[in-house]
């Protein structure tokens, strides 16, 4: 009986299958491929195997350009895990009706494109916008921030686009959580703070767990977010990839970059998976 | 000696609109094995967590050992609770829960382990040190819950229907071994329950509860013999309520007549007069149900409803000329008597308590 019911199981997976061979594994193959190739002298690639574009990416340049992406995805996922983990932890305390209305309050924002989103903190970042205006009107400050295309404002464009994963698998997580335990650390002689860090924390780890690693992948290639709020400052790996693919129309770099890319956070989440200790961060990694 | 270990002084408190406790006062002396019984919603839960300071009330005050603590934090509290559910920490192994209280006062790590030890003796599950709590039975997580609770040597143990999730046989065996823990650490228990044989097989002293107040606190003996207000008259001995009218009143003897007949009661120090109304509880295997002699006695006149059997006695339900029923119980598998047959119900007059409405 159950070998046949598997086989039924494993056909009922086909499709997915085929789906994830044609659009997942095809393009990385091909990326792959396209990471050995020579670049062509006009346009385009030559079949020529090469380890070339390897080596580059080993110049000092590159090299730093990954580190500081590393740095920028750390400090956005600290300052992610900061503002979402409260967040999500005390809105799976709320009452149904409030939990619904914040769960809305969140996705609206999802209904338009994360580049116009962008473009509203422009409104709201460059000399004499928004902020500005608010600040100076209260005399906070006299002068305009400049604050728009600074280190700053880039980490602020991540921290915002990507907040919502973490608050999402955070209240996942805490609403799961059976507030009567935290009475009884209470009842034995815990403090609120100490109840927290042994009951609650401890029982929501997967989900913040999980909002780490949902925060820190993305940000490390978000290179759109660096492009319109940091303008040419901040150099990511994301956008030199882009940079490489469409303006230097070195395909093959471009492809080894992203090999490494990926092969780099794979390698993060690989560490960041023994240092957690958690064998299932809710089916992410 | 003024040996009261907690005291609760007109304790009320209200969720919304709804007012859970209406004023409620009781004090334990150490040692003392209480229990609070009730239906659900008559606010038992509501005084256990009071008392443990996971609710504050809106008016009046919780003593322990004459301190006032009533805004103390739970967990400034020599007081440790069972919940209802258990709430045994499932990231942690059964050792891990029990010394939790422990750990948090940074004890010593071999004086835990050794503590662990000899709790999970007392509550005669050696050996479970490195369970996890999902692997548990019901019955053995609810002794890590008494384990855990009892570690600390508080002088207070609250117990939230403790044995409510398992099944007859078990609960019986909990009862004896929960009464011998009891006696053996001389800490005083708060109980909770729902079910009066518990209450009365366990405690020392009962405190009825219905809509937020005490219906009457006493040993079992005196809420099961004398219950004090109809309602305890019915939730402990399953008594049957008679209302009548007092015809007289001889010492401490009187004579109250109802459209179903008449019967005579003791006072019991109640000043009664004539005519004034009178309700009377009374427990059906303290009354008898005989063959209408046709004499002139007091008693009850009805007809028999049903008989059935259960528990080594017979029930005989009799239908009353007021539409009412009453419950006789008589020992034995069957009786002459047969349904429809005219009957008479006769008592002690000692076996009829008046009670309050």
């Amino acid at each position: 009986m159950k070998p046949k019911k598997k086989n039924k199981g494993a056909l009922a997976a086909l499709p997915l299958y085929i789906f994830t061979l044609v659009f997942v594994l095809g393009p990385l193959l091909y990326m792959l491929a396209l990471s050995f190739m020579t670049r062509a002298e006009t346009w385009g690639v030559v079949p020529e195997f090469t380890l070339e574009n390897y080596a580059n990416i080993f110049q000092p340049v590159y090299l730093s350009t990954f580190w500081e992406s590393i740095k920028l995805a750390a400090l956005s996922t600290v300052l992610v895990v900061l503002i979402g983990y409260p967040f999500g932890y005390f809105m799976a305390k709320l009452t149904a009706k409030w939990k619904k209305r914040t769960m809305m309050l969140l996705m609206i924002p999802f209904w338009t494109s994360s580049l116009l989103r962008l473009y509203g903190w422009i409104i709201i970042f460059r000399a004499g916008g928004v902020l500005d205006s608010v600040l100076m009107s209260l005399h906070i400050t006299s002068g305009p921030l400049k604050l728009l295309y600074t280190y700053p404002a880039v980490v602020v464009g991540m921290v915002y686009a990507l907040v919502p994963f973490m608050i999402f698998a955070v209240y996942s997580s805490a609403e799961k959580l059976d507030f009567s335990l935290v009475e009884a650390a209470r009842d034995l002689g815990a403090t609120p703070f100490k109840a927290f860090w042994t009951v609650s924390l401890k029982l929501t780890l997967p989900g913040l767990l999980s909002g780490v690693v949902l925060t820190f992948v993305p940000s490390m290639g978000l290179f759109f977010i660096a492009d319109i709020l940091g303008g040419n400052k901040v150099v990511l790996v994301g956008s030199l990839i882009q940079e490489q693919l469409l303006k230097a129309h070195n395909w093959p770099f471009a492809a080894a970059l992203s090999v490494a890319l990926l092969l780099l956070t794979t390698l993060l989440l690989f560490l960041y998976r023994k240092a957690a200790g958690v064998k299932d961060l809710e089916g992410l990694v | 000696m003024d040996g009261s270990l907690l005291e609760l002084i007109g304790i009320e408190k209200s969720f919304g609109d709804a007012k859970v406790l209406q004023g409620i006062s009781l004090t334990a002396a150490q040692g003392e094995f209480i229990t609070l019984l009730g239906a659900s919603g008559c606010g038992k839960t509501t005084t256990l967590r009071i008392i443990a300071g996971l609710e504050t009330p809106d008016k009046g005050q919780v003593l322990l050992s004459g301190t006032d603590m009533t805004h103390a934090e739970p967990n400034r509290r020599d007081v440790n609770t069972v919940f209802q559910n258990y709430a045994l920490f499932p990231h942690m192994n059964v050792a891990q829960n029990i010394g939790y209280s422990l750990k948090l006062r940074k004890a010593p790590k071999e004086e835990i382990r050794r503590r662990v030890g000899e709790m999970l003796e007392l509550v005669q599950l050696p050996g479970f040190e490195r369970r996890a709590p999902g692997e548990l039975s019901g019955g053995q997580k609810q002794r890590v819950a008494i384990a855990r609770a009892l570690i600390g040597k508080p002088r207070l143990l609250l117990l939230d229907e403790p044995l409510g999730a398992l099944d007859l046989q078990l609960r019986r065996q909990m009862q004896l071994e929960l009464k011998r823990l009891q006696k053996k650490l001389g800490i005083t228990f708060i109980y909770i329950t729902h079910d009066q044989e518990e209450a009365l097989n366990m405690s020392d002293r009962i405190a009825v509860m219905k809509d937020g107040l005490f219906q009457q606190v006493g040993t079992p003996a005196q809420v099961y013999d004398s219950p004090k207000t109809s309602y305890v008259a019915r939730f402990v001995g399953a008594a049957n309520l008679i209302h009548g009218t007092v015809q007289e009143v001889r010492g401490d003897m009187a004579l109250f007549t109802s459209t179903d007949g008449s019967g005579r009661f003791l006072t019991r120090g109640h000043a009664f007069a004539q005519g004034q109304p009178v309700t009377l509880a009374l427990r059906g295997e303290q009354a008898a149900a005989l063959e209408d002699s046709g004499r002139e006695e007091p008693g009850l006149m009805g007809t028999v409803k049903e008989k059935s059997f259960a528990g080594g006695m017979l029930r005989i339900t009799v239908g009353l000329p007021s539409g009412g029923e009453f419950a006789c119980f008589r020992h034995g598998i069957d009786s002459d008597l047969a349904p429809g047959g005219r009957v008479k119900i006769q008592w002690e007059p000692a076996a009829a308590c008046p009670v309050d409405l």
